[in-house]
């Protein structure tokens, strides 16, 4: 007798929670007016990122998110929108990372970040009416408000020096997974306002240019969201591209095509904000899952 | 030489010139940020752990082990004794250099054993072991969801999830790479 392949056969109950998430996910959204929309996987181009890499698909690339397409919808009169989209991004792999995921994006028109915020946890309430759940051993209570702090603050509180000084220095990815993460605790937080830098498409803060309106949801210790005010001044779009791609090039990495047509439509986007939440991530939390290849039905390696 | 690109469990490479083996291997990113690669390192030669992180552009030196066909005799105050049957020249490891790979040592099993300097400094396991579940919870009839998992301790003392029908004596075998159940082995 040839025993079932146990590897894949004991991801069934994960699995079959992930469909009831993603279900309910839809409903959540459909009722609250949200329109679904699918965009297309292949593309020209992605945002230039200095450290995000996309998968090459003949000439030309795989989605590493489908915020580009999205916006050009609401560029073009469309209402909020949402999309679980699949995603690529070459060689991520660890115990929270997958070459391949799925994103739960969704844009609100004539808002600010703030209105994401207000989505994330009336989303997760919807997903855990009983507003508690346990990981990994730890008691997460999931009443709003959530706590919003910021990144400045973050580092006062837990790191060894300002987050000017860390990314001045280049450590500041390394000072905040290493010192501040850490210390964030188990609770649904929300650390807002990153360095001008660190958001290439977001807007900045009207009363402090120094900081953006950038989002991350952290809950249980996990990144589960990453969300923005969204820049819509096309002549500071296109100079903030060229830089990350002169950067990327810099690093000795491919070149890629700036994505022109969103450039073009983005004169016509709306005051708007959007978030992208990882799938994957929000199953671990909701099945109790350590390892996030125990949410998807195959790994990389398991091909 | 290297690249954080190679980096993964069981990678053994020069760091400050002692050989080191990658006992635990994470990588991680914070949004939009660099990529980190984080290590829990075993030097081969002491036995000692600790953790680093790299970030991506660092590069790594492979550690040159010279690898000889032995077999596993026993264990003694010593250590871990294994044997050349050519010269029958015999080498001791001891468990803190060994790490996790001496519960997957069987009496009279063939391993390579890895030299540096003559020394014995780890082993290269068959990919595959049996041992015999010597602790696990009873199987509740009915429970026959195939996705069920619950721990089980083999002979030995090493405990791993196992699939819900395994039962105490059931003989398994182990993938000695990742340290996980493979599948049951009928007898």
């Amino acid at each position: 007798m040839v025993e079932i392949n146990w590897a894949l056969a004991r991801k069934q109950q994960n699995l079959t929670e992930r469909a009831r998430i993603l279900q309910e996910i839809r409903a959540f959204f459909i009722g609250r007016g949200l329109l679904e929309v699918e965009t297309p996987c292949r593309i020209p181009a992605n945002a230039p990122e200095l450290h995000i890499d996309a998968v090459a698909a003949g000439a030309a690339v795989l989605q590493t998110s489908p915020e580009l397409a999205m916006k050009r919808l609401l560029a073009a009169g469309y209402p909020d929108l949402f999309q679980l989209a699949r995603v690529w991004r070459a060689e991520e792999r660890g115990s929270r990372h997958l070459p391949e995921f799925t994103l739960l994006e969704w844009y609100r028109r004539d808002a600010g970040y703030t209105a994401l915020m207000d989505d994330c946890e009336a989303l997760l309430l919807a997903l855990v009416p009983a507003g508690q759940l346990t990981w990994q051993g730890e008691k997460i209570d999931l009443a709003p408000p959530w706590p919003r702090l910021s990144v400045a603050e973050a580092f006062r509180l837990y790191a060894p020096c300002s987050a000017a000084d860390a990314l001045a220095t280049g450590r500041f990815d390394e000072i905040l997974t290493g010192e501040v993460e850490p210390r964030l605790g188990h609770g649904p937080l929300f650390l807002i306002d990153y360095p001008a830098p660190l958001a290439a498409l977001a807007r900045l803060k009207a009363d402090d240019p120094s900081v953006a309106e950038r989002v991350e949801l952290y809950l249980g210790g996990l990144e589960l969201a990453n969300g923005f005010s969204e820049l819509t001044d096309p002549a500071e779009q296109r100079a903030r591209f060229v830089a990350d791609e002169a950067a990327r090039r810099a690093a000795g990495k491919d070149p890629r095509v700036l994505p022109e047509p969103y450039l073009l439509d983005l004169a016509g986007l709306p005051r708007c904000a959007g978030i992208a939440l990882g799938i994957d991530r929000l199953v671990m939390l909701l099945t109790d899952t350590a390892e996030i290849g125990e949410v998807v039905a195959f790994t990389p390696e398991q091909l | 030489m290297y690249t954080c690109a190679d980096l993964k469990k069981g990678l053994k490479l020069i760091i400050d010139g002692d050989p080191h083996v990658i006992a635990a291997f994470d990588f991680t990113k914070p949004g939009k940020g660099q990529a980190l690669y984080k290590c829990k390192l075993r030097n081969m030669l002491t036995g000692a752990q600790y953790e680093r992180t790299y970030r991506s552009g660092e590069s790594f030196e492979p550690a040159q082990l010279e690898e000889r066909d032995m077999q596993y005799l026993y264990k003694d105050e010593s250590g871990y004794v294994f044997m050349d049957q050519k010269s029958y020249e015999q080498v001791t490891i001891t468990e803190d250099i060994l790490g996790d790979d001496h519960f997957f040592l069987v009496d009279n099993m063939q391993v390579k054993v890895l030299l540096f300097n003559e020394r014995g400094i780890g082993v290269t396991l068959p990919n595959f072991v049996n041992l015999r579940v010597v602790q696990a919870d009873p199987w509740v009839k009915g429970d026959t969801a195939a996705g069920n998992n619950k721990p089980a301790t083999v002979e030995g003392g090493y405990t791993l999830q196992v699939p819900s029908f395994v039962e105490e004596g059931d003989l398994l075998q182990i993938d000695t790479r990742t340290g996980e159940y493979y599948t049951r082995v009928k007898e």
